[in-house]
């Protein structure tokens, strides 16, 4: 299928773009990377009247490490983030993510930014900025705001962006050397959205685990943080024992979405065998 | 804004201008504007791989990208590629491993392999099979060609 | 064809058969010069988009095409009633399936819709995107009506009747008996049961169905670009149901972008838009897209088949007795008919094994799905894994190496020609050859021990196999004696032009599986002419023989042999030439490398090219009462077999994980047997390729349907086909046992990777689950199912 027609228009600047995008008379939409825009477009399943192009705006591009925390640009592609060593250095939960996020093509194009504004449930990078305790930064009519990544997710496909507003960057705090992470999903073809992700960031010293987020994705409408699982956790020794409480807790944590090839309980499943094949890794 | 875009870009080295429906995406802007055929359609929703195409020196969907977007770039395409012969010991890899069958995952999956082979001078099998994972092949069962990209690979540094 | 001297093409010097060359169309595929129907652009075409129906059975109350018609850029706007003034409806029934029925059908919906996808208005435009705007402008209102979706209470009384014309939703039924099924039963020391799905799948060939019509008011002559395996069937059914000379119609049929036979059929949008071009007289196109795509190509599989089987102690199996039942949307599809299936399925069910009872019963019943009909090894994945798994469960049951009870039960090397049980002829096969071959193969010990060691360790793997028949090479019993106007045989030209080249014509058809450069190959070898100096030329009903294209594994052995019988006319006629012009015996004479050469010691003579010239440029020279004739046109079709049996046997080597569900393809080997291998390369890839399509239907693919019969993965994305990581590595191996019933030898090596993989995999999924004491036989095995099975859900 083709898409609906729209106008189309490629503002050079940042108030350029939030004019057109204020213009409430007109239902326009945000093209930045496209890869998951485009497809919607083309089986018609949006037809805006308008797309902005935001691809001129190059100062909201790049990767930067700015004192302890690192900066990355909502439109800085994947494939930038997936080689930047600043990632790889401060953040490599972000960078474990990266290689399974759709194909080559698809991450030469696609965002950063993007893919967090489109809040696709399945998605890996959003979870990776919950579990990281990252900020978004929203420019809009009403000026610039931060929010916490995990405020920033309300439901499927929806956020917490006004309208007008676009996200211009997330901030991360670099990693510590006692950082512990990990990522893992399940998906039945490489580069395909998982059937069930988790993404872990810690503090452990020795066997004594602080600050953990548990972040999973593909198992609800959005990603989801399972704070009583972190709460069994956090300031604990990992065990046998905390980490089967633990998985056991995700049973009230968790609300998993059955889709096309996962029930419900496939999902909860696939959260716990997630959980307790990650966290065994880190006992052993 | 109009009902049609200037698109002015520079394909397979030959600087083009065309005015487009802002809505024509890349593949079919090469395909029907230019009548560049090599450049296939496979499913319009960026799964296929088969519309691969390179924008600025990297690969990218030809479906999921506008012609708009193309403005001011350098679109390069199979037609291209094979003229320049910058594939040609690819292209002949493909041959003799019979790695093409019905043709249409073909020019994809070349282009793709050749910007695998240019980030990666020696895949190992593994690699070759996930950097080519977003490229649909429903005839050869993906064989041969993981044989192809590997020989061409081979040849490349064992070569001159 | 046996020469004066007692030779056939196999003795050939500088043969070409049984050679990896490389094929000549693929050069330019690769430079992406390949022409298939979308790349084709007419003066003054215009495009061609359909409004499908939303729902799966519902009465159409009204259609307001009012504002699409004066939306922009649109030409015209055609409902079913409109197009059923210009083409003619058809009905998809072939006379030999006895009993068989279904209504005549409409190219657009008229008045009722009977599946989610059924095309309901045209839309004309001068662009694709333009008909798909003013698509969205068309209003239709529907009356819902029930529906029979579930093909297993299709039959019940109280499930709505699809067509009023019948009683209820049966399509056709076939029952095969064969010795004293219930006698042999009661003799069995072991009886197994089981029940057995397959999910509905399709064909997603990366090209589209496509198709350009041109209709030229002033020859009242058609010209259709079409994406095809058939172009002469497609030929005598544009032409009778569009009420044309059928001489009339050309149909050119250039690259085609894989087929796996969901491109043998009719299908109402293309016979719309050559309807639509005969009435506007110009060129239209139609492209389908991906997601139309999903619900207009025929589906495939969707069966239920609940099997039994009784075995000796010793393992001697007694009896089998299958119950099929299959869905097949509202129609019967045509001109195949959506029978095939089911009735390959009755033939082909333990068609390896000797045994003398068998009782087979396949049901075809009508729903509102898409229609489905013949998909690459039509019946036979279903077959062999309904055979295979019994075979496995009974092994099982007695405590035997099922790769035993196999060899036990197999049909000896040295027994055919033989039967199946239900007394269809098999001629030469090779299942004790192939499976020794196999056995070489894997390396089977080895996998055995590591399976105990790694079961220790909570890593589950397992090993099966599938031993098959595979039906080539059809003759007329296919589908010539149902009435359908499809060609059992196939016809090759030969000319030689000026220069000594050849200019080949045959009427099968390439869709990738190297069809061309088989027909090289063997007219180089027939002729003795290098394939540098051949080209081919297929897909054109103007400027080929007729034929019946390239389907059902019949190209090679059916086209290859019309091939290999035009190349020998024109070396003898080349030869009765050079005879004269040398003043020696033509039978002393050969052809090799392009040149005449003595037969006795290899001399060259003369070049054939320079026959070519005084034969063209200096006939004067040659004789009064002589007349060369470089041109040969030969046909052929199989007359003593209504089809060449060929014979495989499989591996698969897999993990699963049993925590996850996820089944990992560590190996699969195939060995088979499809008689004379012209090119090796290409049936490898073509096993290969096939394996891969066995998996996809074992592991992945499935139309899933709703209770409303709406498919809810109808797009890439969501519909799941096998890629490049989770695939394993495939061995190949072969057996080669011709088929006497021609010189070449030849048998179809198309369809048996297709037919023996999912059963293959089934049987190692279940070894791998053995410890577990579960079973899993309902395809695709997902991983929820096999978590479903391990009681972890």
């Amino acid at each position: 299928m083709k898409p609906s027609n729209f106008d189309y228009v490629k503002p050079k600047t940042l108030e350029e773009t939030l004019t057109l995008l204020g213009d409430g008379g007109r239902d326009s939409v945000v093209l930045a990377g496209g890869q998951s825009l485009m497809p919607t477009l083309n089986m018609r399943l949006s037809a805006p009247d308008l797309l902005v192009d935001i691809n001129g705006l190059d100062e909201l591009s790049g990767v930067k490490l700015e004192g302890n925390q690192i900066r990355i640009g909502a439109l800085t592609r994947h494939v930038e983030v997936e080689n930047s060593s600043v990632i790889a250095e401060n953040c490599p939960l972000i960078a474990l993510a990266m290689p399974h996020i759709a194909h080559p093509a698809i991450r030469n194009r696609g965002t950063f930014g993007g893919s967090i504004a489109l809040a696709d449930p399945a998605a890996e990078l959003p979870a990776c900025i919950c579990a990281l305790g990252a900020k978004i930064e929203i420019v809009g009519p009403g000026g610039d705001r931060k929010i916490v990544a995990k405020d920033f997710f309300k439901d499927l496909y929806e956020t917490d962006l006004k309208d007008g507003e676009i996200v211009t960057a997330v901030e991360i705090p670099v990693t510590s050397s006692k950082t512990k992470i990990a990522f893992d999903e399940l998906s039945r073809r490489h580069g395909d959205y998982a059937m069930a992700g988790l993404a872990v960031n810690a503090i452990m010293e020795g066997k004594k685990i602080e600050n953990i987020s548990i972040c999973f994705f593909a198992i609800s409408a959005t990603p989801v943080l399972a704070e009583g699982a972190a709460g069994i956790l956090n300031n604990g020794i990992l065990d046998d024992d905390s980490l089967g409480k633990a998985i056991q807790q995700l049973e009230s944590d968790l609300d998993p979405l059955p889709d096309l090839y996962a029930s419900r309980a496939l999902k909860m499943h696939y959260a716990k065998e997630l959980l307790k094949r990650n966290l065994e890794s880190w006992m052993s | 804004m109009s009902k049609f875009v200037q698109v002015t870009t520079t394909v397979n080295g030959e600087n083009v201008s065309r005015s487009v429906e802002p809505r024509t995406n890349l593949v079919d802007f090469v395909r029907y504007d230019l009548e560049l055929t090599g450049s296939h359609v496979g499913c319009e929703h960026g799964v296929c791989g088969a519309c691969t195409i390179r924008l600025n020196g990297e690969i990218v969907r030809g479906c999921l990208v506008l012609a708009a977007q193309a403005d001011g770039g350098v679109v390069e395409t199979i037609e291209g590629l094979s003229e320049s012969g910058k594939i040609s010991d690819l292209q002949d890899s493909f041959l003799t491993r019979n790695a093409g069958q019905c043709g249409s995952c073909t020019p994809g999956m070349l282009l793709t392999a050749d910007s695998l082979l240019e980030e990666n001078k020696a895949p190992t099998r593994t690699e070759i099979r996930e950097y080519i994972s977003g490229n649909y092949c429903r005839c050869t069962g993906f064989e041969a060609i993981v044989d192809a990209i590997e020989m061409t690979s081979k040849k490349r540094r064992g070569g001159s | 064809m046996v020469d004066s001297n007692g030779l056939s093409i196999h003795d050939r010097p500088n043969s070409y058969i049984g050679r990896s060359v490389p094929r000549p169309n693929l050069s330019r595929l690769l430079k992406g010069r390949g022409s298939y129907a979308d790349d084709v652009k007419l003066p003054r075409m215009v495009h061609v988009a359909f409004l499908r129906s939303p729902l799966a059975h519902a009465d159409i109350v009204k259609i307001e095409t009012d504002k699409a018609s004066s939306a922009s850029g649109v030409i015209a706007v055609y409902n079913g009633k409109d197009l059923a003034k210009v083409c003619s409806p058809w009905v998809g029934v072939v006379t030999h399936l006895e009993g068989m029925r279904s209504p005549p059908q409409n190219l657009l919906a008229v008045d009722r819709v009977r599946w989610q996808g059924e095309p309901v208005v045209a839309v004309v435009a001068q662009t694709r995107a333009l008909a798909e705007d003013a698509i969205e402008l068309i209003e239709v209102k529907y009356k819902e009506l029930p529906l029979a979706v579930d093909m297993k209470t299709a039959l019940d009384d109280d499930t709505e009747v699809i067509h009023k014309e019948y009683e209820n939703n049966l399509c056709w039924e076939r029952n095969v008996n064969a010795g004293d099924v219930d006698a042999a039963f009661a003799e069995a020391d072991v009886i197994v049961e089981e029940e057995f799905q397959f999910g509905r799948h399709t064909g997603v060939t990366l090209e589209s169905r496509s198709i350009v019509a041109d209709y030229d008011p002033g020859e009242e002559m058609l010209t259709l670009y079409q994406s095809t395996q058939a172009p002469h069937m497609k030929q005598a059914l544009f032409a009778k149901h569009l009420e044309l000379d059928e001489h009339k119609i050309r149909i050119i049929c250039r690259d085609v972008g894989g087929a796996f036979g969901l491109k043998a059929h009719a299908y109402g949008d293309e016979f719309a838009t050559a309807a639509i071009s005969k009435i506007l007289g110009r060129p239209v196109k139609f492209v389908a897209d991906r997601m139309e795509s999903f619900l207009a190509d025929i589906h495939a599989r969707d069966h239920v088949v609940k099997g039994k089987i009784g075995v000796s102690k010793a393992g001697k199996i007694l009896a089998i007795e299958i119950d099929d039942l299959t869905g097949i949307g509202p129609y019967s599809v045509y001109p195949r008919s959506s029978g095939m299936e089911v009735n390959q399925i009755c033939n082909l069910t333990g068609g390896p094994y000797k045994f003398d009872n068998y009782r087979a019963r396949g049901r075809v019943v009508f729903q509102n799905k898409p229609p489905m009909c013949q998909y690459r090894a039509v019946g036979h994945p279903i077959a062999i894994t309904v055979t295979e798994g019994l075979v496995e469960m009974a092994a099982s049951a007695i405590d035997m190496e099922s790769i035993e009870m196999r060899k036990l039960n197999m049909v000896a090397d040295d027994d055919y020609p033989n039967k199946t049980v239900s007394g269809i002829p098999l001629e030469n096969l090779s299942h004790q050859a192939s499976t020794d071959k196999l056995m070489e193969m894997v390396n089977y010990k080895e996998i055995r021990d590591e399976q105990k060691k790694l079961r220790k360790e909570g890593i589950y793997r397992g090993v099966g196999f599938a031993a098959l028949i595979e039906v080539t090479n059809p003759g007329p019993a296919f589908y010539g004696v149902g009435g359908a106007p499809i060609s059992a045989q196939d016809g090759c030209s030969v000319k030689l032009d000026a220069k000594g080249n050849l200019i080949v014509g045959t009427s099968i058809t390439e869709q990738g599986q190297g069809a061309e450069s088989v027909i090289s190959q063997v007219v180089a070898t027939a002729v003795g002419i290098t394939p540098d100096k051949i080209k081919v030329i297929s897909g054109d009903t103007e400027n080929t023989p007729y034929g019946g294209g390239t389907w059902a594994s019949r190209g090679t052995g059916i086209g290859g042999e019309a091939a290999a019988k035009a190349g020998k006319v024109i070396r003898d006629n080349v030869l009765d030439v050079a005879g004269i012009l040398l003043q020696s015996e033509p039978n002393t004479l050969d052809i090799q490398n392009n040149q005449v050469v003595n037969k006795s010691d290899g001399a060259e003579r003369m070049s054939v090219a320079e026959i070519s010239r005084v034969v063209y440029y200096r006939g004067d020279t040659l004789p009064k009462d002589f007349q060369a004739e470089m041109m040969a046109v030969q046909h052929y079709f199989p007359k003593s077999y209504p089809f060449a049996f060929t014979n495989s046997v499989h591996c698969c080597h897999l993990e699963v994980d049993v925590n996850t569900g996820f089944i990992k393809l560590l190996k699969h080997w195939a060995v088979e047997d499809c008689g004379t291998v012209i090119n090796p390369q290409n049936v490898d890839d073509q096993v290969r390729g096939g394996v891969v399509q066995g998996i996809g239907g074992a592991l992945y693919e499935e139309c899933i349907y709703n209770e409303q019969g709406q498919l809810l993965n109808g797009n890439l994305a969501d519909y799941l086909v096998p890629m490049a990581v989770e695939l394993p590595d495939i061995v190949v191996g072969h057996v080669e046992s011709k088929t006497f019933e021609s010189d070449l030898g030849a048998k179809g090596a198309g369809e048996a990777g297709t037919a023996g993989a999912p059963a293959a995999i089934m049987n190692a999924l279940n070894d791998a689950l053995m410890p577990f004491d579960v079973r899993l036989t309902r395809q695709p095995f997902t991983p929820q199912k096999v978590l479903e099975a391990l009681g972890k859900l």
